[in-house]
């Protein structure tokens, strides 16, 4: 065999195990779209992949009459809270972290640290009770208790994970930097803000990007807060509409479309970035 | 500079918002925890009963449904570590190479691990329905239109249709994982095995698995703790069903919640669970460390 031969045949070999696999991933996602665009009517019997006659009404009525219109503004305004809250409070107690030493310094990093490594897996029966007895759940007429008490544990939720990464990213900075800046006269808010959050941009942006992943697909704890509809998720809201419409599936994989466009296209965009976030979370621990 | 804000009260502001919502959400929770444990409660009693240790008594002693539904999680994390596991590194290695199109692949095994347990739940429940269902149609159009069945109503095949959701969900993470892993091997190390003429197989035996194995204790430990704790995933697609043959742990757990409302004995479930996987997930942990 010639070498060019063989390292053809070798090519060959792994798309052999590559693109079936590739197949299987894609597939489901390609048939969703296509279903999107069928009628009930068509939707079992038309395996076309390309519909002959696209029903792109689907989609306003999902938006409209199946509510996804609601559940999406919703998971926005819960995702670009939760982020915000994440990023903010993070970097804030990363810098701390970082710059300071203070008592209780260690026995703080490693308490906030042990939430990531200790699996407690009866922890959304506790946080209901507490979040109950503050009223933060959906039970009267009021809307911002319950919003709070779905953001809020999802915020503290996902501070851990933001300090873990933030804090060596601040180590690395030359404390240089900020000394010089302080004979310039800027305070300690000053030098975080104007010198330090610049700088620590690339860490923040995975520190959002990920805790964004994590809230635009939370479930669980909407299922166990929300009851009326106006106030639900997008993933809470798919779960009811498959609930109260079991074989709608044109107006169901609408809905799924519109629930998953957002983090596809911020994941085609910046793949990169949640690549490098997730081994840095994993590789690091 | 450190040392001369030794004692300011600034680092406890920049700390404050963190330590407040964590005290809120953290560590209340946990009391609560340990304290509805030990209660005989249906969540809105003003008179919970003091039951001492007997709920952990009947989680460990008596419930069988629970400890069924542990093996069943077990089945689900025993696939996963081996199928799911062996194929996301045997992607990564092949992703790792000068592999015309590698980039493609990389984008797109990434794809389901970002989408959410609900969407990735609902489409499978609609690829596995008995009626309408695509894997049904697609093995009659190949001659095995005998299989067909109700993949998830099935009680012989419920359990391993779910594990093949989960797998389908998760690889990506491994994969990406294996990947950062890979690229820490230096090349040098398999140009002079290669001048040595060690062959792919040898070289795969005696450089990747060696280099390798403190990332691979680390995808298994959080493999293990991502299926044991499997549950979304269920409750879209079986509830647990057909007759509990798909219930797990947190399955119920949830349920003794919302379903019999024995809030205390939901607790005690969680925490005997909880101690299981923490006493797993150490045991590797020391693993690891004699393998770094």
């Amino acid at each position: 065999m010639t070498p060019k031969l063989r390292n053809w045949l070798g090519y060959l070999g792994w798309h052999l195990l590559c693109i079936p696999v590739a197949v299987t991933c894609a597939f489901p996602l390609v048939w969703m779209i296509s279903s999107s665009l069928k009628t009930q009517q068509t939707v079992f019997s038309d395996y076309s992949v390309i519909p002959s006659h696209p029903q792109f009404i689907n989609y306003a009525t999902a938006w409209t009459k199946g509510k996804f219109g609601i559940y999406f503004v919703n998971s926005l305004v819960y995702t670009a809270v939760i982020v915000v809250g994440v990023v903010a409070f993070a970097a804030l107690a990363a810098y701390a972290f970082s710059r300071f030493t203070f008592k209780g310094s260690n026995f703080l990093y490693k308490l906030l640290l042990s939430t990531m490594l200790i699996p407690i897996p009866g922890a959304f029966v506790a946080l209901y009770i507490l979040v109950d007895h503050m009223g933060l759940i959906d039970q009267g007429t009021n809307q911002w208790l319950p919003r709070l008490g779905y953001i809020l544990p999802q915020i503290n939720a996902g501070l851990p994970f933001g300090i873990f990464l933030l804090k060596p990213f601040f180590d690395k900075i030359p404390k240089e930097l900020e000394e010089s800046a302080k004979v310039d006269g800027a305070g300690t808010l000053g030098v975080f803000w104007h010198i330090m959050l610049p700088l620590a941009r690339p860490a923040l942006g995975v520190v959002a990007l990920l805790t964004s992943l994590a809230a635009w697909n939370e479930f669980l704890w909407a299922l166990l807060v929300f009851s009326r509809h106006e106030l639900m998720p997008l993933q809470r809201g798919l779960y009811a509409f498959h609930g109260a419409h079991l074989t709608d599936y044109p107006l169901l994989m609408a809905g799924m479309v519109i629930s998953i466009l957002p983090i596809v296209i911020v994941y085609l965009l910046m793949q990169r970035t949640f690549v490098q976030g997730i081994t840095a979370g994993a590789l690091k621990g | 500079m450190a040392s001369g804000e030794k004692t300011s009260y600034k680092p406890y502001l920049f700390l404050a918002p963190a330590l407040l919502l964590f005290a809120v959400f953290g560590i209340v929770p946990f009391y609560l925890l340990l304290k509805t444990s030990l209660l005989n409660w249906d969540g809105i009693s003003l008179h919970p009963q003091f039951i001492g240790l007997g709920n952990y008594w009947e989680v460990i002693a008596q419930d069988s449904g629970f400890w069924k539904s542990f093996v069943q999680a077990g089945y689900v994390t025993l696939l996963a570590l081996t199928v799911q596991n062996a194929l996301a590194l045997l992607l990564a290695i092949a992703v790792n190479r000068e592999l015309p199109g590698k980039m493609i692949y990389r984008t797109i095994f990434f794809l389901p691990p970002i989408l959410s347990e609900i969407v990735v739940g609902l489409i499978w429940v609609w690829i596995y329905d008995g009626n309408f269902g695509i894997l049904n149609a697609i093995l009659s159009s190949i001659g095995l239109g005998d299989l067909a069945r109700a993949w998830l109503a099935d009680p012989r095949t419920a359990l391993t249709a779910v594990s093949v959701v989960h797998m389908w969900k998760g690889f990506g993470w491994g994969f990406v994982i294996f990947l950062a892993g890979l690229q820490t091997i230096p090349e040098e190390l398999y140009e002079a095995a290669r001048v040595d003429g060690a062959d792919a197989w040898f070289r795969f035996w005696h450089i990747t698995l060696p280099l390798l194995a403190p990332v691979l204790i680390l995808v298994s430990i959080l493999t293990i703790l991502g299926t044991m704790q499997i549950f979304a995933i269920i409750i879209v697609t079986t509830q647990g069903g057909p007759a509990g043959h798909t219930e797990v742990p947190v399955w119920q757990i949830f349920s003794s919640m919302l379903g019999s409302r024995r809030f205390g004995y939901a607790c005690a479930q969680g925490i005997v669970f909880g101690m299981i996987l923490l006493t797993v997930s150490l045991i590797q942990m020391r693993l690891q460390k004699k393998a770094a």
